[in-house]
Parts: structure tokens; C-alpha cells; sequence
């Protein structure tokens, strides 16, 4: 039967990414169930889209449907998120050092504050609060091990965009780990 | 070099990605400016954790199955149109494939539009088209199908009344394989607007009723049918009766357009 024939090559080609596909939907959607809705959304789509599949990186193109199902999933059910950190306003965004001189944070000891050992718990905490699209960046190149270049696909965007975003998310993490030393030190 | 220069460069230097002449000069600043020396160390530690702490979620063995269903019943209902004098295929049994996931990742498939399609649609225009696919959406994954649920049109369409200015038109199509699920009210066009959901087999139906005068897009001269295709649904829009309809689904168009028959006839006959 035809129809199983393209089921058998999508499975060959998509199956095998579908612990990215939910680690991506999982960090972005920040529990279980709504990733799996998620990532079943996502698969059925790119099985209907598969004839426009023309080869190339299969995680990419796996990870390209899986993000937009995420995105459009944000967009219906935690529309705050998304409308906090929009796309423009992430890439325009201040640097670390526009705001914070460049060094630790004023009036903090920079010893002290990494003493924080940046243990898996705090982490899923830090990287949860960053905005969706530092989220995926950071999950896309430091979970994932992408290539700017597969990044760039996914995100389609243009490679320096995606260095900037991700040296833009990295701060980011930065301060928020700052932050919680700082707070941690204060009780 | 300045701190606010030297601050871009510090994650650049650590991934290895200076030439020789700015990476020197970058450790030149960070001998002489602690804050810079800090944050730097700070961005190896944070590399590190990153790399050896950060979670990698697995997708569980359950999602795997209910993947491996869902996609096999996706091909059976592909495969009917296709062959519309032989009866259903049967339903053959979700069950996984170790040795299909071994083999060979990469193969050239024959290339058509469908992925273009669906990925240049522009995201920033909000058309009618697009709000009934969110609706689609978010009624299917916010769990929030019906606010009655009821296969008995008799139910259904006096739920409506004193909620909205317009009786919608309700007929259940068990008989014909679309069973009536139930309504809720929702949004469309900024108003709100009858919902009426339907089955196939496993494929939610929403069918979107409001009066003919809101919701249509462009001159308002008089179309019969129109289809649409949205991020992988199938949309239709028809007018009956005053009112302006939109049915949605990811049933595949000649599906889609075979309910939408069914629901025309059905509800012209039975006068509701
Ligand atoms: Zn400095």
C-alpha cells in the first residue's frame, strides 16, 4: 500500500529525532503533557508535509515543525510569554554590558557568588525563566550540540543573528544566576 | 578595547571563534580588569554546567506508541481517497518499529510545495482563516472541546439559544460517520460565535456558524465554496440559511468537503 510505504520512510527519517523533538517541546512548554501534545502535533504535520521533505538534515527539519507547533502552542496558551520577549525586541535587546558596566554586578563579591554551584535543579529553574526564544537558542546549541548553521535553519535566520541571540541568551543566564547568588546570599 | 567591546567577545573567545589578533587583545583587557576577568570565568563555569548539568528530556516510551497510532491511522485515512471504490483499510495494529529506526536517515524524496506552502505563510496577518485555525488549535489542546457535550442535536442547538443572536443549524451525521459531539461558544472576528463539533473516526470537526454578515473577507459579492489550507488544516467557508459557516478539521479536503455536503443537506432537510 502506497500510503504505507511513505509512512515507512517518514518513520525511518523522523523517528529516530524524536528525543530532540521532545526535549525541545519539553523545555519550551515546561512540563510533560503539553510537550507530548506537542510533539504528536508536530509529528503528524510533518508526516502530512513530508513530501516537501527534499532531503538534507533530518533533525533540522523535524525541529523546524516542532518549534512552530511550540510557538503557535505558546502563542494560544501562554500568550504572556510571548508577548513579553518578542522576536525584535530579543535581538535588540541591552547587553550585559550596556546595563551592567561589563563585570559581576555592583556591590557584589564576584568570589561569593560563585560559590553557587549551577547544579541541574537550578539550571531547569534559571533557564525556565528566560523568555521562549532564549530558551530554544540555549536548548538548540547547549543540549542539542547544533551547529550555528543547522540553528540557522531551524530558526531561519541568518547565522550572526543566531551568534548574537545566543551570546544574548548566555548573558542573560548569567545575570539570572548572579541574581539568585545575590538573593541566596541575603537570606 | 573597552568593556562594553570586551564583554561581547568573552563567550566568541570561549567557543574558540576569535582570530589571533582580537583574541590577544581581548586577554590583554582581562589581565588588566578584573570585572571583565569575573565575568569571563563566570561564562566558562556557566559553558560547563550547561554542557554537563542541563537536563535532556526523553520522550517517554508511552508518546512514542501513541505517535506510532496516531500516524498509522494518518496513512489509513490518506490512503481512501486515493481508492474510493474499495472499503476502509482495515485498522491494523499501532506497534513500533526498532528496525525501521535503524536504518537510513537520509533519503531524496521526491520534492513537491506542500512545505513551502505551510512555512511562507505570513505570520503577522490575522485573517479569518487563521483565527478559525487557532480556535481549531487551542480547542483541541487546551482540552476544551464542548462547553455541552451531546450527540443529540436537540440538545445541542437549544443550548445556543439566549447566548447568541443566531440559532445555529445543527443535525447529528452519526449515520453518515460524523457523529455530533457537542457545542461551545468561541470567538471569531472578535464576536462570538457558535462552535459546533463533529468526529471522524479519531478527527475532530469544528464548524464555526455566525451571521452573514460578519466574517467574510473582501467585497461581500456572493462565492459558493471556498477551501483553504492553514497549517496543515483544511478549512471550508459556505453560506446557508443568513449565516456564514467555516469548518475545520485535519481530515483531508475530500473528507472535509464530504461532511460539509452531508451538513448542508442534512440541516436544509431537517429545517434547523
Ligand atoms: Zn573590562
Amino acid at each position: 500500500m502506497v500510503e504505507h510505504e511513505r509512512l515507512k520512510r517518514f518513520n525511518d527519517i523522523a523517528v529516530p529525532h524524536m528525543d530532540a523533538a521532545y526535549n525541545l517541546a519539553r523545555w519550551l512548554t515546561r512540563n510533560d503533557h503539553d510537550a507530548q501534545d506537542v510533539v504528536q502535533e508536530a509529528y503528524l504535520r510533518a508526516f502530512r508535509f513530508f513530501d516537501g521533505y527534499r532531503g538534507g538534515d533530518a533533525r533540522a527539519w523535524i525541529l523546524k515543525i516542532v518549534r512552530h507547533t511550540c510557538f503557535t502552542w505558546l502563542a494560544r496558551n501562554r500568550p504572556v510569554e510571548i508577548v513579553a520577549a518578542s522576536e525584535a525586541e530579543i535581538d535588540e535587546e541591552r547587553t550585559l554590558a550596556d546595563g551592567e558596566a561589563g563585570g559581576a554586578a555592583s556591590g557584589n563579591d564576584p568570589e561569593t557568588l560563585l560559590l553557587q554551584r549551577l547544579d541541574a535543579e537550578l539550571l531547569t529553574e534559571l533557564i525556565g525563566k528566560l523568555p521562549p526564544l532564549y530558551r530554544e537558542i540555549l536548548v538548540l546549541r547547549e543540549i542539542e550540540e547544533m551547529s550555528y548553521r543547522d540553528i540557522a535553519e531551524i530558526l531561519e535566520l541568518p547565522i550572526g543573528t543566531v551568534m548574537s541571540r545566543l551570546a544574548r541568551a548566555r548573558q542573560r543566564l548569567q545575570r539570572a544566576w548572579r541574581h539568585s547568588a545575590a538573593a541566596r546570599h541575603e537570606q | 578595547m573597552n568593556c562594553k567591546q570586551s564583554t561581547d567577545l568573552i563567550l566568541p573567545h570561549l567557543e574558540g571563534e576569535l582570530d589571533p589578533a582580537q583574541a590577544a587583545e581581548l586577554d590583554a583587557h582581562l589581565r588588566g580588569c578584573p570585572q571583565c576577568r569575573a565575568s569571563s570565568d563566570e561564562q566558562r563555569q556557566l559553558g560547563a554546567a550547561l554542557k554537563t548539568q542541563a537536563l535532556r528530556f526523553a520522550a517517554p516510551a508511552k508518546l512514542r506508541l501513541r505517535i506510532a497510532a496516531a500516524l498509522e491511522d494518518e496513512a489509513a485515512a490518506e490512503s481512501r481517497p486515493r481508492m474510493p471504490t474499495a472499503s476502509a483499510p482495515p485498522r491494523r495494529p499501532a506497534y513500533w518499529r526498532p528496525a525501521a529506526m535503524a536504518a537510513s536517515l537520509v533519503l531524496a524524496i521526491a520534492a513537491s510545495s506542500g512545505m513551502t506552502a505551510y512555512f511562507t505563510l505570513p505570520r503577522q496577518q490575522d485573517t479569518v482563516v487563521q483565527q478559525v485555525v487557532s480556535d481549531h488549535i487551542r480547542s483541541l489542546m487546551a482540552g476544551h472541546l464542548t462547553d455541552v457535550a451531546s450527540s443529540d442535536q436537540h440538545t445541542v442547538k437549544p443550548w445556543f439559544h439566549g447566548k447568541l443572536d443566531i440559532s445555529p443549524p445543527v443535525d447529528d451525521l452519526k449515520d453518515q460517520g460524523f457523529p455530533l459531539v457537542g457545542g461551545r461558544l468561541d470567538y471569531l472576528d472578535e464576536r462570538p460565535v457558535a462552535a459546533l463539533v463533529y468526529r471522524h473516526r479519531q478527527h475532530p470537526i469544528n464548524v464555526f456558524v455566525m451571521p452573514a454578515d460578519a466574517g467574510d473577507q473582501g467585497d461581500g459579492a456572493p462565492r459558493g465554496m471556498e477551501s483553504f489550507s492553514e497549517r496543515g488544516f483544511n478549512v471550508l467557508h459556505w453560506r446557508q440559511g443568513g449565516m456564514s459557516l467555516w469548518a475545520v478539521s485535519d481530515l483531508n479536503l475530500a473528507e472535509l468537503r464530504d461532511f460539509q455536503k452531508l451538513f448542508e443537506t442534512g440541516t436544509a432537510q431537517s429545517g434547523s
